[in-house]
């Protein structure tokens, strides 16, 4: 009876073990894929790009394609207003922010979807009191469907809804983009546990 | 006589464990589903953006108006422990009379809190008053 109960004892030891090297191996092994339909053109794949934008940053300035040349940066939509899930979607953007704080190939984008009331001058006083700076996070508006149609490029639905709580419906998802103007991870910003393993893809694709 | 003992220990775990569940359920759901998406699960706020409710003086000082903010939230400057907060605070008018009573509750005991307790007909008295 004993030497029975040890062999379960082990058996379930082995298949624990077996299960955590398991999802080690699949985590590791893989590289980020690139998110978003594709195209065949004359034998190659065309992926989805991040189009061209041109927005106005907390501190006046423009926030284009080149600031993020060469480099990653993750992407939420917010509006300072907002009274449903944007604290907790920052919460954890401060999070991302944080552990790649020393990291100069590292950026945060954040888009206010409410361009009419949030003004530079607002979205100035939102960052500076969650203690951040433009040299590493941007925060940004500008033409009204010029954001929307981002959003869209970034696979987040963002609209205009005087249903929803002052006026805005919007996800709180994170993006990861790659150098290449390619998407590469998603996470949702209001679960940490997501965010936790986006953390690892942003790992992940600095070290491609 | 061992069984006996295992009992014992289970009753005392029991116990342990209901005396750290929430006195204020109803308050604590209505919280979560309304508050804490701003306020955070714990009470914490968000750095000098959104203040916080846990160990907060605000709540002592202020304690007649609290009501009133949470229907018609709050777009004057406040001061919470030393700090100034500006970021207005929506309002919640489909809060009914008694889930404000129960949220105050839960705030005024939750997170260290211990800011006594509040009763309807108090916090109708406050609501009356909204200006």
């Amino acid at each position: 009876m004993t030497t029975f109960k040890y062999l379960v004892l082990l058996f379930a030891i082995g298949a624990i073990a077996a299960c955590e090297t398991g999802n080690t191996l699949s985590d590791d092994g893989k590289a980020l894929p690139i998110l978003g339909e594709r195209d065949y053109e004359n034998g190659d794949t065309i992926y989805h790009k991040v189009p061209d934008f041109s927005f106005v940053n907390q501190d006046s300035n423009i926030v284009n394609n080149e600031t993020f040349k060469d480099k990653i940066y993750v992407v939420d939509f917010f509006f300072t207003s907002c009274p449903t899930i944007c604290p907790k979607v920052k919460q954890q953007m401060l999070r991302v922010h944080d552990r790649f704080k020393s990291n100069d190939k590292v950026y945060l984008l954040s888009h206010s979807i409410d361009t009419k009331r949030d003004t530079v001058a607002k979205l100035k006083k939102y960052a500076s009191a969650l203690d951040v700076k433009s040299d590493k996070w941007h925060f940004v508006t500008g033409d009204k469907d010029q954001i929307y149609d981002m959003a869209d490029n970034y696979f987040i639905a963002a609209q205009e809804d005087p249903e929803a709580p002052e006026g805005f419906d919007h996800s709180g998802r994170l993006i990861l983009v790659d150098k290449d103007r390619h998407i590469r991870a998603f996470c949702e910003g209001t679960d940490p546990e997501s965010v936790d393993k986006f953390m690892l893809d942003i790992d992940k694709l600095l070290n491609e | 006589m061992n069984k006996y003992y295992i009992f014992f220990a289970l009753g005392v775990i029991m116990y342990i464990s209901s005396c750290q569940t929430t006195r204020f359920p109803q308050g604590e759901a209505a919280y979560l589903a309304y508050c804490a998406s701003c306020h955070m699960e714990d009470g914490k706020g968000l750095k000098t953006l959104i203040p916080p409710l846990a160990q907060a003086d605000y709540l002592q000082k202020n304690s007649e108006d609290l009501a009133c903010i949470i229907r018609n939230g709050l777009r004057a400057p406040i001061v919470v422990n030393g700090q100034a907060y500006d970021q207005p605070m929506a309002g919640i008018p489909n809060l009914s009379d008694v889930d404000i009573n129960n949220i105050l509750n839960y705030i005024k005991n939750a997170w260290g809190n211990d800011y006594g307790t509040i009763k309807l007909s108090e916090v109708q008295a406050q609501l009356e008053g909204c200006k």
